[in-house]
């Protein structure tokens, strides 16, 4: 990583990078691959407020130049600005549509679902990537999820999603492959919630 | 092949764990969660050029070292065997640039790079099977122009293939196709399942494993997530079928694997064999300590063919 001496105050990314990358990778594929599953995240890191530590190293994973980053009002303190514009390098945009990544630390007052790219018809992992910080990955009202990487069912209970969010997630079905994906966060710990789940509340 | 120093690649922490670049792996692994996202869908991504030529696995090679770490233990099979040059090689670069395990044992891998065989032995979760892939689309023979047929893929439009492949049961009686089976993953994507044999695409559905396809020239990179639906074409009145054989293996009187034919003397001899080398080998293990042990085997078990 650059050292910046203009930014004396920033706290610092992987200790690691290359392995640290590489675990906290493994762990997100995990959570894709098997969807509503809680995920611990084996690899810390000092996360600038009010990110999650898991939102966090994932920006650091996933995120560069390539990746414009979205975030909503109360995601984008100075701090984490800071932080994500020098560990990532990745460009912060203001228009939704244009979002590989969004960063959502208030989701009761998130945009809507299809306010994100949802790919184009022949391309459509040129989507936005969701990550939302909820309260509680567990003591949210239950919901059964079905779908690729899920055993029959999963019922995770995910915390502080507006009362919009379920019947939209499913409204989203009739454009897939077209779609965006999310991964819930609170903590170091995460729950995938690819585009091909389908949820009943 | 030549080795990881021939080539810039340094990323500025020092060195290169894997071969690969930190922004090369972050471009890939971004793929790679789209592509489990979208079962089956061919992600397109910025391929990097590999120290190995083409058809010996670039594409599984970047998605393997896009993925793999310390605490891995790698398997690399081609036609079933770990100890084919391709195999051999492949394994030598992974121990080269990334000091990682290898292991010759299915249950013991956590990556298994594959080329032409899914292994015998059913895989587990946490395990992950990486295809080789010379060609993507299964569309490609209808249409070769991936313009044309990302279109089919978008909308869905595969009466073209369900037409090509009733064209050889009105020529030959049956689907002549035996190996690259085309699938349909998640009720979806038509998807190649790479080479291997119509045997093996049964073990592709439901699989708790994570299934990841690297196509190295195309440039392009597919998944099949766990507990994924994914089913053969067929018709009605030819449903699919996997190859069987009147008797079994040779060596360890398997009935389940599949068997290839090995030619044994210069006067024209010849036996069935299972193409899965660990499979067989631990077959033959197990059989022998049931003999040392007192365990009854029944002669001649293994010759009859
Ligand atoms: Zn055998």
């Amino acid at each position: 990583m650059k050292r910046d001496l203009a930014a004396p105050e920033l706290r610092p990314a992987f200790a690691d990078p290359v392995f640290d990358t590489q675990a906290v990778f493994r762990t997100l594929m995990s959570a894709v691959a098997y969807p509503g599953r809680i995920f611990p995240l084996d690899r810390s890191v000092s996360a600038p407020h009010p990110l999650d530590v898991a939102a966090t190293a994932l920006c650091l994973t996933l995120a560069d130049f390539e990746t414009p980053i979205w975030l909503d009002g109360r995601a984008s303190s100075d701090e984490a600005r800071s932080y994500l514009r020098f560990h990532c390098e990745a460009p912060q945009t203001t228009d939704k549509k244009s979002a590989r990544f969004a960063l959502i630390a208030d989701p009761s007052s998130m945009p809507h679902l299809m306010d994100f790219h949802p790919g184009d018809v022949e391309f459509p992992d040129r989507s936005t990537t969701l990550i939302v910080q909820v309260p509680s990955l567990t003591e949210g009202p239950t919901a059964s999820w079905f779908g690729p990487g899920i055993n029959q069912v999963i019922k995770p209970g995910i915390a502080g999603l507006p009362d919009w969010f379920w019947p939209e997630w499913n409204l989203c079905s009739e454009i897939y492959p077209m779609g965006v994906d999310v991964f819930f966060i609170s903590g170091d710990m995460l729950v995938g919630l690819p585009r091909a789940v389908r949820v009943e509340v | 092949m030549s080795g990881p120093g021939n080539k810039q690649c340094d990323t500025g922490d020092g060195y290169s764990f894997a071969y690969l670049d930190e922004q090369t792996k972050r471009m890939i692994r971004r793929t790679l969660l789209k592509a489990l996202s979208i079962p089956g869908y061919q992600v397109p991504f910025g391929g990097r050029e590999m120290p190995l030529a083409y058809g010996w696995g670039t594409g599984g090679i970047q998605v393997t070292a896009s993925i793999i770490g310390p605490d891995d233990r790698l398997k690399v099979i081609d036609q079933g065997a770990d100890d084919t040059t391709n195999a051999v090689s492949i394994r030598r670069f992974f121990e080269i640039v990334s000091n990682v395990a290898t292991t010759e044992q299915t249950a013991e891998a956590t990556i298994i790079q594959t080329r032409h065989r899914i292994p015998e032995a059913p895989l587990q979760e946490g395990q992950i099977l990486v295809y080789q892939v010379p060609q993507p689309d299964p569309l490609h023979k209808i249409d070769p122009r991936e313009n044309e047929t990302r279109k089919m893929h978008a909308y869905a439009e595969y009466g073209a293939m369900q037409v090509t492949l009733y064209e050889d049961i009105a020529r030959f009686g049956r689907i002549a196709r035996t190996y690259d089976y085309p699938a349909m993953v998640n009720a979806r994507h038509l998807m190649s399942p790479s080479p291997i044999p119509k045997f093996d695409n049964p073990k592709m559905e439901n699989n708790p494993a994570i299934q990841l396809f690297g196509a190295g020239r195309e440039k392009r990179i597919y998944a099949v997530p766990p507990y994924t639906s994914v089913r053969s074409l067929d018709f009605d009145d030819h449903p699919f079928e996997v190859q069987t054989w009147k008797g079994c293996c040779a060596l360890c009187s398997s009935t389940v694997s599949y068997l290839d034919e090995v030619v044994t003397d210069d006067r024209g001899g010849r036996m069935f064999v299972c193409s899965d080398t660990d499979y067989c080998n631990k077959r033959q293990a197990d059989r022998a300590l049931t003999t040392e042990t007192g365990g009854i085997v029944a002669p001649d078990e293994g010759a009859k063919l």
